[in-house]
């Protein structure tokens, strides 16, 4: 495997490499996106009890748990970055950080959509509530320390330690409907051996799912590009590439 | 290693008592906005008394932490140490106890004249009291973090407000529930000890991150 990953190293075929995968991650993003949401949106059931309020999971569910994965593979990336010193991993970090922001906002605004007509308030100071704000502002504040150096380098290093210090809320997001008791409910996704979302709902969600993440993907790819662009301007292969002077 | 450089540390602060006699007086001076604000009602006062002690200790504790490494990066003491290659994990624990000793230790003894300026009675106090010790040292490894990871950057000042505020607020919510649990008779000693078991972690593994960014910094 280390055969296959060592050249992405390498930011010439990173480029291409991001490139190649970009529209076929887009085009598959979007048509399943579309399939999953559709579907969820004017076809699956109500709930017996919601009525058509529980048609927001099919946005919720999947940004808050990209929110995570993104954060994630974001603090893996700065770990090979400090680690191993590889210059395209510290630039992957500054291409995520703002898509996993998004996503984040994307499931907080969807959820006090969702929070107000079903717990009867925009906001409540729960845990997991609370937990997904403090993620948002790790990504707001891995951008910002970046963008506090005058020099790129020490920025991307400064932003990827914090990256990888806030993993630790990770993990306390995912448990802390289970530590504390919470208004907002347990998990009903992931536990597949006793599913409790019904098959024709379940669905639909996990296709959602797999869209947002396929989209995710294209999107890094999109960023990383830039990325690569921005830092090797000055290289004879940008130039060569591009077609400039 | 640690005790010559706490005394260095100590030194410094003895000769420079601005830096943590100001964060004291800033403390004092927001516990007074509080009353001011929302009104001299001793009741609401007494309610309200774990946040607004809490708050005002982290900006107190907030404050102090911007000078923390600016001097030492400036005239260069950083650069040598992260050059001579060893005493640099001895200087970050003893960076984190001067701290403790000059921001977090005194509001731990000034607790009795806050509980006694907003009416918090004496079982709440004795929490308040304990939160505060415990929970200090742990605001100290994390402005410390924050201080190291903003040393060389621009705008350093309110950036650094930016990244440990949202880290401090595990610490707010368990101190301010112990304290409110023991104002109205219950028992408290769960929060008490997540607070222990937060400031273990740290103490663990942030001297790690703070190295690090020192290093990252200077180079």
């Amino acid at each position: 495997m280390f055969k296959w990953l060592h050249p992405l190293a390498k930011p010439e075929t990173l480029y291409h490499f991001c490139g190649r995968l970009f529209p076929w991650l887009m085009l598959s993003a979007v048509g399943i996106l579309l399939f999953g949401n559709l579907w969820g949106l004017l076809f699956a059931p109500q709930d017996y009890q919601q009525f058509d309020t529980v048609r927001i999971i099919y946005i919720h569910v999947p940004s808050a748990l990209l929110s995570m994965s993104t954060y994630t593979m974001m603090a893996i990336a700065a770990f090979i970055a400090l680690v191993w010193q590889v210059k395209v991993a510290q630039w992957s970090v500054l291409a995520i950080a703002p898509i996993g922001a998004v996503f984040t906002a994307i499931s907080l605004l969807t959820g006090m959509a969702w929070g107000k007509p079903m717990w009867g308030t925009w906001w409540e100071w729960d845990a997991r509530l609370t937990s997904q704000l403090i993620l948002l502002f790790l990504y707001l504040g891995v951008i910002a320390l970046y963008g506090a150096f005058s020099d790129r380098q020490t920025g991307g290093k400064v932003a990827s330690l914090l990256a990888i210090i806030g993993i630790v809320n990770i993990p306390i997001i995912h448990f802390s409907v289970e530590w504390w008791n919470t208004l907002h409910q347990g998990a009903s996704i992931t536990k597949f051996d006793t599913p409790s979302v019904h098959p024709s709902m379940l669905w639909p969600l996990l296709i959602s799912l797999l869209g947002f993440y396929l989209l995710m993907l294209a999107l890094v790819c999109l960023r990383l590009r830039t990325a690569i662009l921005e830092n090797e301007q000055h290289r004879p292969w940008v130039r060569a590439t591009l077609g400039g002077h | 290693m640690v005790m010559t450089f706490l005394r260095r540390e100590l030194v410094l602060l003895a000769r420079q008592k601005a830096d943590w006699l100001n964060p004291l007086l800033f403390f004092l001076i927001v516990l007074t906005l509080f009353p001011l604000g929302v009104g001299p009602e001793p009741n609401q006062l007494r309610i309200m008394a774990p946040g607004i002690v809490w708050i005002a200790s982290l900006l107190s504790v907030l404050l102090a932490a911007e000078r923390l490494f600016r001097d030492d990066y400036r005239n260069g003491v950083i650069e040598q140490l992260v050059a001579s290659r060893q005493g640099l994990m001895a200087f970050v624990l003893a960076k984190v106890a001067a701290n403790w000793l000059s921001t977090g230790l005194p509001l731990v003894v000034m607790s009795p004249v806050v509980a006694m300026l907003l009416g918090v009675e004496s079982a709440a106090f004795v929490a308040m009291m304990l939160t505060l010790l415990l929970g200090t040292p742990l605001l100290s490894i994390l402005s410390v973090l924050g201080a190291a990871l903003t040393m060389s950057a621009d705008k350093g000042g309110i950036l650094l407000a930016l990244l440990i505020l949202p880290l401090y607020i595990p610490l707010l919510i368990f101190a301010t529930a112990a304290i409110e649990a023991a104002s109205m008779g219950l028992p408290y000693s769960g929060q008490l000890a997540i607070l222990v078991a937060m400031l273990l972690l740290a103490l663990a593994l942030v001297p790690l991150a703070v190295a690090s960014a020192l290093r990252i910094n200077v180079s």
